[in-house]
């Protein structure tokens, strides 16, 4: 299959990649660009893990095809820190004990980083409801809210 | 007083056991830096694919790999006529039993893998399987357990033909693999004959999956110069593996290594060796570069581990009082094409025989039989030790039954019978040596905390005005930390754990476990331990875990064996090290062993202030001044056989509402009460506990295995198979009460499973009681809204 050349920026650096038309985000940020942070949990777009930021909006990369990336802008969990250390949402997530295995956690960050944006001083139910595209097997979701409760608060006093 | 304070300091900065320390792993994930096993990129790395059947019983007539092979990028095919000359086609499973690595003449079960395609990239492998033409010859389907030992059953597994006896008992049919029994039958009948009251209730305990959201998946890498293998895998017991893949290949364990990398949940699925890791092995073995296997969702849900598929009969008898007299529990157990159950060698149904429950039950007989069907092999320990979920929910069903009869309240049935207080250590009539407990404490305390009787008054008014809400309450008792090697093994291996711990010259450590963490936190609470035991802070202790060529031997992490096996490893390891280091700081101090103290951190001379030797100092010491005939180091290894297992309990209520109209049923409350004795980290408790509830709802209240009778897997994706997302998970409340181990070394039993262990027949319960008052005994999960919408329509409720 004829290869296509697509650039995009990936946490604010300009990337080229040479991809097939039909290789996946997903594949082409962990395979050949080397940003396994994101992960893969399912093959139906049901789990979340994939999730990236692209062009200001929550996509799982599992159902983009890198060429309909040409252009974009992407983050990913990597570009989550700066030099000035852990994004309030990764530090959060630390201090409530909103992860355990870690393999869902990119993509919560991601969705969370996202979602504070959208809703900055959400409920309870309005997380539930704005994070639920994303799955977690070993927290209960729980602490997790409790995480992006005390993002958003620090957030706000930043 | 200023002496106290400094002394309090000096604790705390240890961040020791008891203290909700953040954990030492998360730097990594939430960074993205985690290493999974498909993180793992190794130069030269070929894609594997695994064809599957379409079929749940079928000969194969054909297989032709030549379309597959023409396509550029593809580098092989492998079946099972290639590893038939390796003796590789057949491998042997935990169970005694043997499993097809690649289907050898005929598939079993929906989904078998058939032929293993290795190519450049994963997209051009998924290709090729495609490309790979198999003729089938269908042939007729086994699905319905109680129909596998009638006449009319199809054989299933002809390879057994003729051999009638199985690894645990004598065969009676060729679909049969086991009958196993604990217990009296002859008196536990004599007992039920007599009695005042007797109940027999009959349910089914569904099939289900452990889904974690990583899936398998391996990376095999044969260096064909040095003669090693090394395979990077998701194994809940990566030492275990490494002794089967030794067995199987005959290459020296010495050049095996097994690394279990950071690991996307277990929770019983990665406990397996399951054929892809085998077939990706001999893949790279016969094309010397590295191969990388991991699973679809579909492959996962359909082919690896499933956990359950009990059809259980629970039967109590008693006194008019309710005081419980004897108890009989029938198992048919569906344990799918092969028997490869996870469960110690001598125990072919686990911990069953734990059905006894918190219960003082003098007499008991249990019965189990297990059988062939057309059906993907398993039978794990889903987030539970050894079957103890499918005891748990058989005992605290059926005492539910019993309480109805008599009209008994359920809390009171339970107070009548708990084995009390002072009766510990007390001997199961099946077995075991509940080794602590306080049963009557967790209940009242939860019944107190929920106002049970206002829910009891509330439920009365809401019933007159025909509405629907439930109570649900289990109190449960788990055995965990398997286990005592008398009684534990996996393949002949003592189910003991390890621990090694190096204290290096500067006075930090690092140690090393046969354990292996999945998310439970181990980098951090092993640590915990270390840091009370030794006084160095647990911010300086490392701990590495998964590397069979590093870590000492040990069975793994599954059945919350970890802090129960592992954790005492870890504390006797330390308390080796404190023993020398108490010879060191006596030479340092030019006084007698005797006549030092330990506080925290430090040997002092007893009554003489200010004489005192650190750890740090000790440490120091260790490498450079140690008393004549001591060899140099600081540094211990234990190997810890456990005398017993450890026994969690708790006690858990649930408050449900049902719409009658839907079905739908809301999870109003629900409060759960721990007993895991010693407490290591109070947060990561909590955490497991959260984690743990919300599978067993996503058990109780959706998650199913349906076939249809062609033996067609109805959902095993995640648009049909249920993973609770945020918006319907409920909202948890947690407690605890603090019993501790006599015989662990600090007193802890292990907890992760408990909450799913002992959540799910509450949820059942719950649901019943909302129907309790219209004679309904028992439903069968998954109570999802149409199951729930049946059992109010069949009641003429919706009139």
């Amino acid at each position: 299959m004829a290869k296509q050349a697509v650039s995009f920026t990936l946490n604010g650096k300009a990337v080229d990649v040479l991809v097939e038309p039909r290789e996946l985000l997903i594949h082409t940020l962990r395979e050949n660009l080397n940003h396994t942070g994101a992960h893969i949990g399912c093959e139906t777009s049901h789990c979340g893990v994939c999730t990236v930021d692209v062009d200001g909006q929550s996509v799982k990369s599992c159902t983009l095809l890198t060429v309909q990336a040409a252009g974009s802008d992407v983050k990913s969990v990597e570009g989550l820190a700066s030099a000035d250390g852990l994004h309030v949402i990764q530090q959060a997530f630390v201090d409530e004990h909103g992860l355990q295995c870690g393999f869902c956690t990119p993509g919560m960050l991601m969705r969370a980083y996202r979602f504070l944006q959208e809703n900055p001083d959400p409920s309870d139910e309005e997380i539930r409801w704005g994070m639920s595209g994303n799955l977690c097997r070993c927290t209960g979701y729980q602490n997790i809210i409790e995480a992006v409760k005390t993002a958003a608060k620090n957030l706000q006093q930043a | 007083m200023d002496k106290v304070t400094d002394k309090q300091k000096r604790e705390d900065s240890l961040n020791g056991v008891g203290c909700s320390r953040k954990r030492k792993e998360d730097a990594r994930f939430i960074q993205g830096k985690g290493n999974y096993t498909d993180d793992i990129k190794m130069p030269g790395m070929l894609f594997a694919d695994m064809v599957r059947s379409p079929y749940a019983h079928a000969r194969i007539i054909s297989i032709n790999k030549e379309k597959a092979l023409a396509l550029p990028g593809v580098h092989a095919v492998i079946t099972a006529a290639d590893l038939k000359p390796l003796n590789l086609h057949w491998m042997p499973t935990l169970a005694g039993d043997v499993q097809a690595v690649l289907a050898d003449e005929k598939v079993h079960f929906q989904y078998q893998e058939v032929a293993l395609v290795v190519a450049d990239d994963r997209y051009i492998a998924a290709d090729a399987i495609d490309l790979v033409e198999i003729e089938y010859e269908e042939l007729p389907v086994l699905i319905d357990p109680h129909k596998a030992m009638t006449d009319e059953a199809p054989i299933l597994r002809e390879d057994l033909v003729g051999k009638m006896e199985g690894a645990h008992s004598t065969r009676k049919h060729n679909n049969h693999i086991f009958n196993w029994q604990a217990g009296e039958k002859e008196s536990t009948d004599r007992v039920f004959d007599s009695a005042d009251v007797t109940v027999s209730q009959d349910m089914v305990y569904h099939r289900v999956h452990p889904c974690p959201l990583e899936t398998c998946g391996c990376v095999a890498s044969m260096d064909k110069i040095n003669g090693k293998l090394t395979v990077y895998l998701t194994s809940q017991a990566p030492h275990v593996v490494r002794t089967v893949v030794s067995m199987l290949s005959g290459i020296p364990e010495s050049n095996v290594r097994i690394v279990s990398p950071d690991i996307g949940g277990g929770f019983g699925n990665k406990v397996g060796i399951y054929p892809g890791y085998v077939a990706s092995i001999v893949a790279s073995i016969v094309l010397g570069v590295p191969v990388k296997w991991v699973e679809d969702r579909m492959e996962n849900i359909s082919t690896t581990a499933f956990a359950r598929d009990y059809h259980m009969r629970g039967e109590l008898a008693a006194d008019s009082n309710g005081i419980i007299k004897g108890l009989r529990v029938n198992v048919l157990a569906d344990h799918g094409a092969f028997d490869s159950c996870a469960d110690p060698s001598k125990f072919p149904a686990g911990f069953m025989h734990i059905c006894t429950g918190s219960y003082d039950i003098p007499v008991a007989h249990l019965n189990v039989d297990g059988v062939y069907t057309n059906k993907a092999p398993g039978g794990v320990s889903y987030r539970c030790s050894f079957r103890v979920t499918e005891a748990v929910y058989v005992i605290e069903r059926t005492i539910d039954v019993l309480a109805q009869k008599l009209g008994i309240d359920k809390a009171e049935i339970r107070r009548r019978n708990f084995v009390k207080k002072e009766q510990f250590p007390y001997k199961t009539c099946l077995g075991f040596e509940l080794d602590s407990g306080d049963y009557h404490t967790a209940l009242e305390k939860v019944l107190d905390a929920v106002d049970y009787k206002g829910l009891r008054r509330e439920q009365e008014e809401k019933r007159a005005k025909g509405e629907l809400m439930g109570i649900g309450l289990v109190t449960f008792t788990e055995v965990v930390g398997a286990g005592p090697s008398k009684s534990c093994d996996i393949l002949g291996v003592g189910m003991f754990d390890s621990a090694e711990i190096r204290i290096h010259p500067t006075g930090s450590a690092m140690a090393r476990m046969g354990t292996i963490t999945q998310g439970q936190g181990h980098q951090t609470t092993y640590a915990q331990i270390i840091a009370s035991e030794l006084g160095i802070s647990s911010d300086e202790i490392s701990i590495e875990e998964g590397d069979t060529d590093t870590a000492p031997y040990g069975l793994g992490t599954y059945g919350s064996r970890s802090t129960p096996v592992g954790g005492a490893a870890t504390a006797v390891a330390a308390r080796k090290i404190k023993a020398k280091a108490k010879k060191i700081a006596a030479h340092l101090l030019e006084v007698s062993e005797d006549d030092l103290e330990w506080e925290v951190d430090r040997f002092k001379v007893k009554g003489v202030p200010g004489q005192e030797k650190t750890m740090k100092d000790i440490a120091w010491a260790a490498y450079n001044n140690v008393p004549d005939g001591m060899e140099p180091g600081l540094e211990a290894v234990d190997y810890y056989d456990p005398p017993n297992f450890t026994f969690p309990f708790g006690a858990y209520l649930c408050v449900v509402d049902i719409d009658k109209h839907t079905g739908v049923t809301d999870i109003r409350r629900f409060y759960a009460l721990d007993d895991c004795g010693t407490r290591i980290n109070p947060m990561i408790i909590e955490g497991q506990i959260h984690g743990g509830l919300t599978e067993g709802y996503a058990v109780a209240m959706g998650q199913e295995m349906p076939f249809d009778e062609q033996g067609n897997l109805l959902g095993n994706t995640l648009m049909d198979y249920f993973l609770p997302t945020f918006v319907e998970t409920p909202k948890w409340e947690t407690d605890y009460t603090v019993t501790p181990s006599p015989h662990h070394p600090i007193g802890a039993k292990g907890v992760a499973e408990s909450p799913h262990v002992g959540s799910i027949p509450t949820f059942t319960s719950a649901v019943v009681d909302a129907f309790a008052h219209l004679d309904v005994t028992h439903m069968d999960m998954p109570h999802n809204a149409f199951r729930v919408w049946k059992q109010v329509k069949a009641l003429g409720l919706l009139d």
